[in-house]
């Protein structure tokens, strides 16, 4: 063998020695949602390119906050990579738990990440987690119902257009509810939305020195109206009503509204599931006109905990998933309608997703939440339809217990107000904050 | 007369069990007719019961997504273990109790099953930590050696009640015969009881495989057993009934066949033992 033979054979063997030497084994932690289950089902695109293999826990949203939060306060480095939200990244990210995805390459494109998405999953101006899919809330409304009411729903309706809407849409002997909401208890069901209701009547949860404000008016009037509507024209038992029971109602005729995650128009109008598939429309959350909209903004994001040991691996795979290659990958496989939305710009400039009926409006509805201007007054938090502190998560819980009591006719609306103002101070103090 | 007014009341005795036992029986029912259901169909309103087109694509889903068998290895793993491992030590703790009480026998029992009272959340994070402290953290011995302490109480007290049955003298005749304290425990008393300890095993095992706290919060993608594959299906943003159906329906299939078999001792553990 010549002495060029040997170099290159000697070359070829070390290089597929270290390629073998760095391809790692990473664990991802991720809820089960369409979007996800669907990156699962592309792993293999990800390790022929890479090396690397995927090993996947997918747990049930609820149960998935808890097993992270309890793996990552205690550097249990079970996983490698955390599918995590807005409400978490800022608040790991300043207790250090998460590393920071500064240094992507150029391929990646970060500054490609919508605005408001970046802006929510960033802590001290570096982005900490990076967004697989994005959401506001909107309105999505029957067309054929709407007509029928002689009503024609404007781009950005107010909360009265909507209440009167719904009451002309309600036909209680067809089984036809004006308008289904959430009015599940918990910070992220019922919650989310009444705070971003709230919001948008110029309500907000604290003041600029942590003083809860459920004693103050516009609380009042939110609530008021909320239960007033949603006895006119909303479902029996809505109470206890969340994202899956209001989508079960509306794909099966019997919502005349909906204001919910966008992320649900792609179900209400996949012929397979919906029956009013072809009679949905669609429109921003609606306003008082003082400036706020009553939309939220989220984002289900990929972040590295810090302290794992295959940090180079996790920040390729990071950059896989959310990359616009990625998009293009599913749009090939399964069509625009399925790619995961609300993440990056270039995707709603491209023709073929502009054709996709919500998606100018899904667009819209993410770029008019402001996270860290969400409500009319000032505020000391970030966060539209949370306050991005850890107490939050807790409080708002027991604050959407008292509501969801209300809704279901335990109590009244000043009773509940009152006892959330109440435990609110409580827990702000205990923490410090006051 | 006489005998027509015994005949009916068996009649109308044996209606209601049955009545009571559908009605238990319905949510099991429903969740495996739901897994051959469409997802469109799952959620139809009004419900459909058995007029629908029967589909298998549910479980094909699933067992193209997850790796079953890896879940149901280490279910089994984790609810033999911990209740072999049980047994091992709540028989010798038994014995002393029903045949060589002390003053605090009584104390100690109770004070095992106090232990039973403590909400489990409230050691989470001790337990968490002790975990990643020996490096056993998404093991499956970390859950054989949690899930058996978190059983001990009831296997010890079960195996205690049924220890009491058992006349003291036929073990003191052993004694006399120059048995020492292994061969009394396994070749006299463990014989006599072994429809005690059969029942005990089949309980602990039951309950150890459905134990869903432990076994969510301490794995990850080597130990989890077949609670955290069901946990797997469940979303609140998105209706995918049928599929979490037919993952819960592979998850209780095995115990449920289990139980079907082995009824008759579990009801005589369930009517005779400490649980009754």
């Amino acid at each position: 063998m010549s002495l060029t033979k040997t170099v290159y054979a000697a070359t070829t063997m070390a290089l597929v020695t270290a390629g073998s030497a760095t391809a790692e084994n990473l664990v991802i932690a991720t809820v089960n949602n369409g979007d996800m289950v669907r990156m699962q089902g592309y792993t293999d695109n990800f390790t022929e390119k890479t090396g690397h293999t995927v090993e996947w826990v997918t747990l049930e949203e609820n149960v998935l906050r808890q097993r992270v939060t309890t793996d990552i306060a205690a550097k249990g480095g079970s996983f490698d990579i955390m599918t995590i939200g807005m409400y978490e990244t800022p608040i790991w990210a300043a207790n250090d738990w998460l590393v920071p995805l500064d240094g992507l390459s150029d391929a990646y494109d970060a500054d490609d990440i919508l605005p408001a998405m970046r802006e929510g999953l960033s802590y001290d101006g570096t982005l900490y987690a990076a967004p697989f899919y994005g959401e506001s809330s909107m309105i999505m409304y029957r067309t054929d119902l709407m007509e029928k009411a002689g009503l024609e729903m404007p781009q950005a309706p107010t909360w009265d257009f909507i209440r009167e809407a719904a009451a002309a849409m309600t036909d209680r002997e067809n089984d036809i509810n004006g308008i289904c909401l959430r009015g599940k208890a918990g910070w992220g069901e019922g919650g989310a939305l009444i705070t971003v209701t709230a919001n948008s009547f110029g309500a907000r949860w604290f003041d600029e020195d942590w003083n809860a404000q459920f004693d103050q008016p516009a609380w009042n009037e939110a609530l008021t109206f909320f239960v007033e509507m949603m006895n006119e024209s909303g479902p029996n038992g809505y109470a206890t009503n969340g994202f899956n029971e209001n989508l079960n109602l509306f794909q099966q005729g019997k919502c005349g509204m909906w204001i919910d995650a966008t992320v649900a128009a792609s179900f209400v109008t996949n012929p397979d599931d919906s029956t009013v598939a072809d009679k949905v429309g669609f429109a921003l959350a609606p306003n008082t006109g003082k400036g706020k909209n009553a939309n939220w903004l989220w984002a289900w994001a990929l972040a590295i905990p810090a302290g794992t040991q295959k940090e180079d691996a996790a920040k390729e795979f990071v950059e896989w998933a959310t990359s616009k290659e990625y998009i293009e990958l599913v749009a090939a496989n399964e069509g625009w309608a399925n790619v995961p939305p609300g993440a990056r710009t270039s995707l709603y400039e491209n023709e073929n997703y502009k054709a996709v009926p919500f998606a100018a409006m899904t667009l819209e509805s993410i770029n008019v939440a402001d996270p860290k201007n969400p409500t009319v007054d000032p505020v000391p938090y970030v966060g539209v339809q949370f306050v991005a502190i850890p107490e939050f998560a807790g409080i708002a819980t027991e604050v959407s217990q008292e509501f969801s009591a209300v809704y279901a006719g335990q109590q009244t609306v000043e009773e509940a107000l009152e006892k959330a103002q109440a435990l609110t101070n409580d827990a702000m103090e205990a923490a410090g904050y006051r | 007369m006489a005998r027509s007014v015994k005949t009916q009341r068996k009649i109308i005795n044996t209606a209601a069990a049955w009545g009571i036992g559908l009605l238990i029986f319905f949510p099991i029912l429903w969740t495996i007719l739901t897994s051959f259901k469409t997802e469109a169909t799952a959620i139809a309103d009004p419900p459909v019961f058995l007029a629908f087109n029967w589909t298998m694509e549910n479980y094909t889903a699933v067992l193209e997504r997850s790796n079953y068998a890896k879940f149901l290895w280490n279910s089994i793993i984790i609810a033999g273990g911990s209740t072999i491992l049980g047994i091992i030590i709540a028989v010798p703790a038994a014995w002393s109790m029903a045949f060589v009480p002390s003053r605090r026998t009584k104390d100690i029992l109770l004070w095992m099953l106090s232990t039973k009272m403590l909400p489990a959340v409230g050691v989470l994070y001790p337990i968490y930590l002790i975990c990643i402290k020996l490096g056993i953290l998404d093991s499956r011995i970390a859950l054989v050696i949690i899930l058996m302490l978190m059983n001990l109480p009831i296997i010890v007290w079960m195996l205690y009640t049924y220890f009491r049955e058992i006349p003291g003298e036929i073990l003191e005749a052993a004694r006399m015969d120059g048995a020492s304290l292994k061969e009394e425990i396994l070749y006299v008393l463990t014989p006599m009881a072994i429809p005690g300890i059969a029942s005990t095993l089949l309980l602990n095992f039951i309950l150890a495989w459905n134990e869903a706290f432990w076994t969510l919060n301490l794995t990850a993608a080597n130990a989890a057993p077949l609670t955290a594959f069901i946990a797997s299906y469940s979303s609140p943003e998105g209706l995918f009934f049928a599929k979490l159906s037919a993952a819960s329906t592979m998850a209780i299939a095995p115990i449920l066949i289990l139980g079907w078999f082995s009824q008759k001792q579990l009801v005589s553990g369930l009517t005779f033992g400490a649980v009754k």
